[in-house]
C-alpha cells in the first residue's frame, strides 16, 4: 500500500515537472474554488427584476423535438415565432441524457437547457443555473400547480426553472413481430424470450430505476417505494435483474433518431421508449408497424424544465423564451409533436387533436402517480432510513458493470 | 585586386543580411531556431496534454454536483484494478486489437507481395489507388454504411438468407465490430507490407530458387524474414488504432471496450479523473507494444 503511495507520487511529482516544463498554454486549476455556502441568497441577490432588449441570439440544450422550427415537419414550428416575435436567433443543440446536458451546461457556453428532474438539482448543486424570477414569465402564472414547487424545480423556495411539461417512458413493440401484445414490463426481463437479441433499454445509469419500478410491483418484499431511492439491498435487486436481461439486450439506446432506424430496420422490436419515436414511427412512410402503452406496473418519466444558465450570454433572450415555450400557442405544438402532457393547461383548447390533455393524463395525478419522474438519486433516502441510498456515482458505477 | 582611393566603401549590409551573416557561423543555434516551433508544440500540446491526463488521473468528482476535486487519490486506479468489469473490458479491447491484427496482417500480406512482386506497374498504380481511395472517404460514412450492412434487413442477411445463414447482427456480439475495425484499419497494414516487400531485390528471390528453394521454402526464409519488420510495423496501426476506437462499437455493438468508458466518462458522466485513469491503460499497453516492435525492428521499416 504505502508502496504505491510513494510509487503514485513520484509519478505525479514527475508529471508536475512535466507541467511546469510545458508551461503556458495548458490552463489547468484555479478557477473552481468559488466560495459556496450562501449561494442561494446570493444567487437571489443576482435575479434579474426586468427583462432588457435582446442579445441577438440564445443558446439551448434541449431533449429531440423540444426545440422545432419547422424544418421536420412544416406545421410544428414554435422557433420562428419566438425568432421573429424577439428578433433573437435560436442556436439548438441536442442531447439525449441527462448526463450530456449536465457535461454541456457545464461548458459555459449555453443559456438555458431543458433539464428532467435527475439533471435538474445536479445542475443546481453544481451553481450552473441561476434562479428564475419567475415574475419575468408572465405565462409562468398559468401552469398547473401540481408542476409547481416541486423539489427539482424549486429548492429552498428559490425558483430554479419554468415546467415544460411531463410524460412516461413506455414498453414500444412491432406489432409484426411481438406476439400478443404485452402489459408488463414482465415481457422484457423474460429469459427465455424468443425476441432475445432485440430488446432495447435505455442506455443510461437512469434505466436502473426502470428495473426497480418493475421490482416495485413484483417483488413487494423488497418493499420499494421510490425507483430512485434505493436502499443497497432494492439496488441490488434491480442491478441483479438487469445482469440477468443483459443477454436478451441487443442494442442499448440513447439517441431517438437511431431508436427510430433500429425498429424500422427490425434491429430492434421491443423495448423502452418515448411518445416521440411512436409518433415518429407511426407517421412514417410507410408507417413502422408499432404500438406503445404504459405497462400496468407503472413506468418512469419525466417532468422537465427549462432553466436558465448562471453563465449566460444572452440571459434577456433565454427569458423570453421561457416565456415562449410556456406559452399556450407554443405548448401545444410541442406536446403534440413530442407526444406528452403540457404544463399549461391553456395548451389543452389549442392542440389539433381536441382531447391531447386527456389522452396525455395532462391533468390526471392519479396517472402520474404511476409514473415516476426522473429524480438524481441521492444519498438521503428521504425517509427514516436515512443517509442508506445509493447515489448517482453508485448507479452510474453499476452500470457500466450491467453493460459489461 | 586593386581599390582606387577614390571608390566609395561597400554600402553597410542590411539587418536582414547581418543578422544572416551572423547565424552562418552558429550552426546549432540555426537548429535551434528552426526547430523551436515544432519542438514547442510537440512539448506543450502533446506532452502537455498528456502530463495533465496523468495528473488528473489522480483527482476525483464529487458524487452530486460533479465537480472535479482536487486532492490526490488513488481511489481511480484502484477501481480499475478490483472492478472486474474495467479488467474484461481491457482484455475485450486488447483481444479485439490482436484479432484484428491478425485478420489484417492475413488478408494485407498477399495482397501487398501480389502489388509489390507480380503487378505489372499499372495494375500496380490503379491497386495502390483502389487501397487509398477508402481512406477519402469519411470514416463515419463507412462505419454507416456498416451499420446498414449488418442491420436485420441488411445486405448481409439477405446474402446468407439462400444459405441458410444469419449475419452477426447488430448489438450482440463482437463479430460485427471485429469485421468492421478490420475493414476499416486494413490500408494501414497493406502500404507499410507493400514498402517493405517492395524493398526486396528480386534478385533475392531468384538465388533462392537458383539454390533450388520451392516458393513455400523462398517465403519462409527470404520473404517473410525481410518482410517481418514491415508487419509489425502496419500491426502497430490496426493495433492501436483498435485500441482507442469508440465509435465503431458504439454504432455495430452494444458490448464496452476501452474508448466507450472513457468516452462516457468524459463526455456523459462527467467524471473526467476516471476518464483519465482508464486511458492510462492503452497507453501503458502501447508502451510495451512499441518496445516489443523496436526489438523486432520495426521502425527501421517505417
Amino acid at each position: 500500500m504505502t508502496k504505491t503511495r510513494t510509487r503514485g507520487l513520484r509519478l505525479i511529482g514527475l508529471a508536475a515537472l512535466l507541467v511546469v516544463a510545458a508551461l503556458a498554454a495548458v490552463s489547468c486549476g484555479g478557477d473552481d474554488n468559488e466560495g459556496s455556502g450562501t449561494t442561494t441568497a446570493a444567487a437571489e441577490a443576482n435575479m434579474p427584476t426586468s427583462i432588457g432588449a435582446g442579445e441577438g441570439q440564445v443558446n439551448l440544450i434541449a431533449w429531440a423535438g423540444y426545440v422545432e422550427d419547422g424544418s421536420n415537419y412544416p406545421d410544428y414550428d414554435w422557433v420562428t415565432p419566438y425568432e421573429k416575435q424577439t428578433g433573437c436567433k435560436v442556436n439548438f443543440k441536442q442531447a439525449n441524457s441527462s448526463d450530456e446536458m449536465v457535461t454541456l451546461m457545464r461548458t459555459g457556453n449555453y443559456d438555458g437547457v431543458s433539464a428532467s428532474g435527475d439533471a435538474s438539482l445536479r445542475l443546481v448543486a453544481g451553481e450552473d443555473v441561476s434562479p428564475v424570477n419567475v415574475d419575468l414569465v408572465p405565462n409562468y402564472a398559468d401552469i398547473y400547480p401540481s408542476l409547481k414547487n416541486q423539489p427539482y424545480n424549486t429548492v429552498d423556495g428559490v425558483h430554479y426553472g419554468i415546467p415544460h411539461g411531463r410524460g412516461a417512458n413506455l414498453l414500444m413493440w412491432r406489432t409484426d413481430v411481438v406476439k400478443p401484445n404485452p402489459t408488463s414490463w414482465g415481457v422484457v426481463y423474460d429469459t427465455s424470450s424468443p425476441y432475445k437479441g432485440k430488446i432495447t433499454d435505455y442506455g443510461r445509469p437512469i434505466y436502473i430505476a426502470d428495473a426497480a419500478v418493475y421490482l416495485k410491483s413484483t417483488q413487494p418484499d423488497l418493499k420499494i417505494t421510490d425507483p430512485y431511492e434505493l436502499d443497497e439491498d432494492q439496488f441490488n435487486a434491480a442491478v441483479d435483474l438487469l445482469k440477468k436481461q443483459r443477454p436478451l439486450v441487443g442494442e442499448f439506446w440513447t439517441d431517438a433518431a437511431k431508436q427510430i432506424t433500429a425498429f424500422t430496420n427490425k434491429d430492434q422490436v421491443l423495448g423502452t421508449t418515448w411518445q416521440y419515436q411512436v409518433n415518429t414511427l407511426q407517421a412514417s412512410k410507410p408507417p413502422v408497424p408499432v404500438k406503445a402503452i404504459l405497462p400496468k406496473e407503472g413506468s418512469t418519466g419525466w417532468s422537465d424544465t427549462w432553466m436558465i444558465s448562471s453563465s449566460a450570454k444572452h440571459p434577456n433572450c433565454m427569458y423570453k423564451w421561457m416565456n415562449h415555450i410556456a406559452s399556450p400557442k407554443s405548448q401545444a405544438l410541442v406536446a403534440e409533436y413530442f407526444g406528452e402532457a403540457p404544463a399549461n393547461p391553456k395548451a389543452c383548447a389549442l392542440t389539433s387533436v381536441k382531447n391531447h390533455c386527456e389522452i396525455f393524463h395532462a391533468n390526471d395525478e392519479a396517472y402520474f402517480d404511476k409514473v415516476y419522474e426522473w429524480q438524481t438519486p441521492v444519498k438521503d433516502c428521504g425517509d427514516d432510513r436515512g443517509d442508506e441510498c445509493m447515489d448517482y456515482s453508485e448507479w452510474s458505477r453499476a452500470w457500466t458493470e450491467i453493460v459489461g | 585586386m586593386t581599390v582606387s582611393a577614390g571608390a566609395k566603401a561597400p554600402p553597410r549590409p542590411g539587418p536582414g543580411r547581418r543578422f544572416s551573416t551572423f547565424l552562418s557561423a552558429r550552426p546549432k543555434l540555426q537548429l535551434a531556431l528552426l526547430l523551436a516551433a515544432p519542438v514547442a508544440w510537440l512539448v506543450v500540446a502533446y506532452l502537455g496534454s498528456l502530463a495533465v491526463l496523468f495528473v488528473s488521473a489522480f483527482w476525483q468528482v464529487d458524487a452530486l454536483t460533479t465537480e472535479i476535486v482536487h486532492t490526490f487519490t488513488l481511489q481511480n486506479f484502484e477501481d480499475i484494478l478490483q472492478g472486474d468489469v474495467y479488467r474484461t473490458i481491457t482484455l475485450r479491447t486488447v483481444g479485439m486489437a490482436a484479432a484484428v491484427t491478425v485478420t489484417d496482417a492475413l488478408i494485407a500480406f498477399p495482397i501487398a507481395f501480389y502489388m509489390a512482386k507480380v503487378a505489372s506497374p499499372r495494375t500496380r498504380r490503379l491497386l495502390v489507388v483502389a487501397i487509398l481511395m477508402p481512406l477519402w472517404a469519411s470514416y463515419l460514412v463507412k462505419v454507416y454504411a456498416w451499420r446498414i450492412i449488418l442491420s436485420e434487413q441488411g445486405i448481409l442477411n439477405w446474402a446468407l438468407e439462400p444459405f441458410g445463414l444469419k449475419g452477426p447482427g447488430l448489438g450482440a456480439g463482437n463479430v460485427a465490430p471485429w469485421l468492421v475495425f478490420s475493414y476499416i484499419w486494413l490500408p494501414y497494414m497493406i502500404l507499410p507490407v507493400y514498402a517493405g516487400l517492395e524493398r526486396i531485390p528480386d534478385s533475392l528471390l531468384e538465388a533462392s530458387s537458383d539454390l533450388g528453394a520451392r516458393s513455400l521454402r523462398t517465403f519462409r526464409r527470404v520473404v517473410l524474414p525481410i518482410a517481418f519488420p514491415a508487419l509489425v510495423a502496419g500491426s502497430i496501426f490496426t493495433f492501436s488504432l483498435t485500441l482507442g476506437d469508440y465509435i465503431i462499437p458504439l454504432q455495430v455493438s452494444s458490448k464496452q471496450f476501452i474508448g466507450n468508458v472513457v468516452y462516457d466518462n468524459v463526455g456523459v458522466a462527467n467524471n473526467l479523473p476516471f476518464a483519465a485513469a482508464y486511458a492510462t491503460v492503452p497507453v501503458l499497453i502501447m508502451i510495451v507494444y512499441l518496445g516489443v516492435a523496436r526489438k523486432l525492428g520495426a521502425f527501421r521499416s517505417l
